[in-house]
């Protein structure tokens, strides 16, 4: 797999670390516990596109928002997070 | 033959098979240069070990396997008709015992009915202990194909990387026009072809292009590819994975074909990334499914030309020609022209086309429509073919049949992403369904199979045709009719997993093997799929076929690992002190990614004798240690401070420029992740430490964090590991041993540098940072300097008198004062497990709060840390040992928890340890058993506080 960094170019996915799912939102330091285990450890297996966190660790350090088909791998856009 | 084909005469090679000295040419393969010495019996099949002989001319060669090389450099399972000879070569069958002429298990052929599909499940059922022990040995020996050396792997391998806007997989006719077409429109092409010259069926057909031989082109061709500076040929060299993204791996032969690699590597692993492929990897001939159509003898068809036309090779003296589709005019023409007798030519069909009908009748060929092959036999070697159909009661004595039972063209590229091949009625084939993006498949891959197709152009080739009526099993036939030879797996076979419900195309394949092996079914998959879909009434087509998957031909394990073996395996970080210490005697382990001293001996003194004398040292005078492989993290900004706090789970904030403060980090679901010390060099300017470990995953955390849970914050965090050297200098003596070269402008007394003060100065002229942090416990610094300095500062410590000590002393040190490292921090330890729960702030955000006030967290039964030491002086302890309450046996109930870290502390003059145990300090007084099963010791412990030496800490303050 590859992915077009918009600092780096296209890279080699070998570069990049995996951070999961990109639509999460840190719950609020008053939330209930359930909220903070949906955050934690709930994760959903879409087949299709999934919004998810890369982060280019071997090169410019920047976490990129990356919309991927799960099915195909196609990627269909990467963006600064 | 005495002349013609593209070998080399002025060239003799010699090579050995199985003893015997023989001689081919240069480009000879292997398999070209046995047949022109007359062996036609090249190894004993997979189950049945029936004669073996060659079936092909390329790499879908499922019979002629053999070991190549001798001693470490032994090569089992490698294709013959690949494989090219040079000077000095030592070849073997495989699969035979004793020899290959004479046979012992082939009795196994006569046993046959035990051997069929599904039989490993069905006859060594039971007794199920007899299963591993008796049955599997047995069929290991009986069964099986190459030996492997055993030995490590004398050659070297090497990986590479190419960027191209094309790459044109095959240097056929289709690959060749379009490589040829991209590169005149300027693109970056690579033309990778697994064969060693460019042509394909070019090299073993004898065509026309444009009314001139098809050499003429072809060398056209070629020369024009190789002048153009935006083309890369790689021969040899065969794709074998298509990957997301457009990329491609292939391996290159380097010196598979020399006598001595030279410093060659002998494989090359290509890593090719291109936004556009052409599939041009033509088709492989399928044989027919008859009585003995593995008989020595027995030959594609399209192999035979191969064999006559590239290597002028006579396959045989008096042929019989078998097929179902229009090809035959081209043998049978090749065959007469080479001075072949044709016996007959046997076609399924009712009907011949015209020219067949011309070639036969002008050269008085015997022709039998309507017509199969029932068996050939012969055993070793190719006697005769009994005829079935409208020639039924007919044998021809023959020593060679060449067959077609059509052609595949090769799709597996094309489908490893998934895309199911499509089928075709007109040429009764697969052709290449949905491709990866950006491949586009051309010629014979695309089922296109005349060459005007392959080349596209208005270019007069001569008459060509390739009408096909299917014939995928002869009815009636006698013996064993082999799908797949490589595995053994015959027609009645694959109706037995039919009968037995084994109907999907995958199921088949797991149950009768059909497909499985070196050669991935290339020769026997559709034939086989073709045969299940008629036994359960359906379609070819809505059979499918089996999933494609990496890689398309077999890939040497060396040619992946490439360099990255043994010391190369990863490169081994050294500290800036790495050169100092080997001076100075030091011995080394491997410590994660560094190479750290462990221990400095003098004489001849133990690892425990050096570490105990190390210890002393530090107790009783000053030593200096090497802490460079602690991680070093530099956060400065405005909003570093807040950051931090959100970071760690204790509070930073608060902290005052020139103080340091040690930190711990927990993960979001409340477990410890990390700790270390933080110091404020100024308001803004914070500096980080880490554990070894955990280096990387701490920036990797940092940086994580702020992008996307903290985007607003303004700050800056960059790794700075690298680009120090620290030492520990720890002792009662560490104050006046740093003053005698620390400038005097510098107050380093306890009021001007205090416990966990840190100040800007210079060692010896060297500019450095001076921590007051201790791991020991005894009044220490940690000294940074620039890295390159680390060896200097060393030095410099040395001749001011302290004693250098390693990893094992540092150890002790930290073990006597309940300091806890990566044993402790095992990634299920919360901080209130070891001790520290009180660091965690109270009402502020930070990461991992929340779930670490979960019930199940702080239950009182967790297992908390608490320190051992023996009941009996004398006693050593062992980490990783359990611990079972005195009295009790050593059970799973009974275990109480484990010890993390033990060793000998040279300070108290017995072993201690920390451990982490249920219901920790709640325990204390009490007597454990710590028990290792895996070493075989046993101890009682006593359950004590985990600070060890001086619990109240003065000496830091000294």
């Amino acid at each position: 797999m590859r992915l077009t960094c918009p600092f780096c170019g296209n890279r080699s996915i070998a570069e990049f670390s995996y951070y999961g799912d990109a639509t999460l939102t840190r719950p609020g330091s008053n939330a209930e516990q359930s909220a903070w285990v949906d955050y934690v450890y709930m994760r959903d297996n879409p087949a299709g596109p999934h919004s998810e966190f890369w982060y280019h660790e071997a090169a410019c350090r920047q976490v990129l928002r990356v919309e991927r088909d799960t099915r195909t791998h196609t990627i269909l856009s990467v963006q600064t997070a | 033959m005495a002349e013609g084909g593209l070998i080399d005469r002025t060239r003799p090679v010699r090579f050995s098979f199985d003893g015997a000295q023989l001689i081919g040419y240069a480009g000879d393969t292997l398999a070209a240069a046995l047949l022109a010495n007359g062996v036609r019996l090249v190894g004993r099949s997979f189950k049945y070990h029936r004669p073996r002989g060659i079936l092909s001319a390329g790499p879908e060669e499922p019979n002629a396997l053999v070991e190549l090389r001798e001693g470490a450099a032994r090569e089992p399972n490698t294709r013959a008709t690949v494989a090219e000879i040079f000077d000095g070569l030592v070849c073997r069958s495989q699969n035979r015992f004793p020899s290959l002429g004479f046979d012992l298990m082939s009795v196994a052929g006569a046993l046959g009915p035990i051997f069929a599909a599904g039989f490993y499940y069905k006859t060594f059922m039971w007794p199920a202990a007899f299963w591993e022990r008796v049955y599997e040995p047995l069929i290991r020996r009986a069964a099986g194909l190459g030996r492997a050396s055993g030995l490590p792997d004398p050659d070297c391998y090497d990986k590479q990387s190419a960027f191209a806007d094309l790459l044109v997989i095959g240097a056929g006719p289709a690959g060749l026009s379009a490589a040829l077409q991209a590169a005149r429109a300027g693109d970056r092409v690579i033309l990778a072809e697994q064969d060693l010259a460019l042509g394909g069926r070019l090299l073993a057909d004898r065509r026309t292009i444009g009314g001139k031989p098809a050499s003429v082109w072809l060398a056209d061709t070629e020369a024009e590819l190789r002048a153009a500076d935006n083309v890369r040929i790689l021969t040899r060299t065969t794709i074998t994975g298509v990957y997301d993204g457009g990329t491609y791996a292939g391996i290159e032969r380097v010196a598979d074909h020399l006598a001595s690699a030279g410093g060659l590597p002998r494989q090359r692993l290509w890593r090719i990334v291109a936004p556009r492929a052409v599939l041009a990897t033509g088709a492989i001939e399928r044989p027919l499914v008859f009585g003995g159509n593995d008989t020595p003898g027995v030959m594609l068809a399209g192999a035979v030309r191969t064999y006559l036309n590239r290597f002028a090779v006579k396959p045989g003296t008096r042929a019989v020609v078998f097929c179902n589709n229009d090809d035959a005019a081209t043998t049978i023409t090749d065959l007469l022209a080479a001075g072949v007798e044709i016996a007959g030519l046997v076609d399924s069909r009712s009907e011949l086309p015209e020219p067949v009908r011309e070639l036969v009748a002008s050269h008085r060929v015997k022709v039998f429509a309507n017509a199969t092959v029932l068996e050939a036999s012969g055993g070793k070697s190719l006697k005769r073919v009994s005829l079935g159909g409208q020639a039924q009661g007919t044998t021809l004595a023959c020593d060679l049949l060449a067959m077609s039972g059509g052609w595949n063209p090769a799709v597996h590229l094309g489908s490893q992403h998934g895309g199911k091949p499509v089928w075709s009625e007109r040429i009764a084939a697969f052709v290449p369904g949905p491709m990866p993006p950006g491949m586009q498949a051309v010629g014979a891959a695309a089922g296109q199979f005349l060459l005007a197709e392959a080349l596209g152009t208005q270019a007069a080739v001569g008459a060509e045709t390739d009408a096909i009526t299917p014939l995928w099993q002869v009815p009636g036939t006698r013996g064993k009719a082999f799908v797949d030879v490589q595995n053994d797996v015959t027609a009645s076979d694959v109706s037995l997993a039919a009968r037995e419900g084994f109907t999907a195309v995958e199921h088949l394949k797991r149950y009768t093997t059909l497909g499985m092996a070196t050669d991935q079914g290339k020769t026997s998959n559709v034939t086989g799929l073709a045969l299940l879909a008629a036994l359960t009434n359906r379609t070819i087509a809505q059979t499918g076929t089996t999933i494609f998957r990496p890689p398309y031909t077999p890939v040497a394990i060396g040619a992946l690992a490439g360099a990255h073996r043994g010391p190369h395996y990863r490169p081994t970080r050294r500290t800036p002190g790495h050169d100092w210490a080997a001076r100075h005697g030091a011995q080394f382990i491997e410590a994660g990614e560094w190479l750290r001293a462990t221990h400095f001996p003098r004489g001849g003194e133990t690892l425990q004798d050096a570490t105990n004398r190390e210890v002393r040292s530090v107790r009783q005078a000053c030593g200096f240690c090497d802490v460079s492989t602690l991680g070093k993290i530099d956060v400065q900004g405005p909003d570093a401070a807040a950051f931090l706090d959100f970071i760690y789970a204790n509070t930073i904030s608060t902290l005052a420029p020139g103080r340091a403060r040690y930190g711990i980090m927990l993960r979001e679901d409340g477990v410890v992740f990390d700790d270390g010390t933080v110091t404020r060099l100024r308001p803004a300017h914070f500096l980080l430490t880490t554990s070894t470990a955990n280096a990387a995953p701490v920036l990797r955390h940092l940086d994580v964090c702020r992008q996307i849970l903290k985007p607003g914050l303004d700050l800056c965090i960059e790794p700075v590991t690298d680009q120090w050297a620290q030492f520990a200098l720890a002792g009662p003596q560490a104050r006046r041993i740093l003053a005698i070269s620390v400038d005097p402008a510098t107050d380093i007394s306890d009021a001007g540098l205090p416990f966990m003060g840190a100040v800007a100065a210079t060692i010896a002229g060297i500019p450095a940072r001076l921590f007051r942090i201790s791991f020991s416990g005894e009044l220490a610094y940690e000294i940074a300097v620039p890295a390159a300095q680390g060896g200097a500062l060393a030095s410099v410590l040395l001749e001011a008198g302290a004693a250098p000590y390693g990893l094992e002393a540092l150890n002790v040190l930290r073990l006597e004062k309940g300091h806890v490292a990566g044993a402790e921090l095992n990634g299920q330890t919360t901080a209130a497990d070891l001790g520290l729960g009180r660091l965690l702030k109270k009402r502020q955000d930070f990461v991992g709060r929340a779930l670490s006030q979960r019930p199940a967290l702080l239950d009182q039964e967790r297992q908390t840390l608490v320190g051992l030491r023996p009941r009996a002086v004398g006693r050593g302890l062992q980490a990783g040992a359990h611990l079972i309450p005195a009295g009790r046996q050593a059970t799973a109930e009974n275990d109480y928890g484990h010890v993390t870290s033990a060793a000998f502390s040279a300070t108290l003059g017995h072993a201690i340890g920390l451990a982490l145990l249920r219901g920790g300090a709640r325990h204390a007084g009490q007597v454990f058993r710590a028990v290792s099963p895996l070493q075989g010791s046993e101890t009682e412990v006593e359950i004590v506080a985990p600070v060890f030496h001086h619990p109240g800490g003065h000496a830091l303050h000294a």
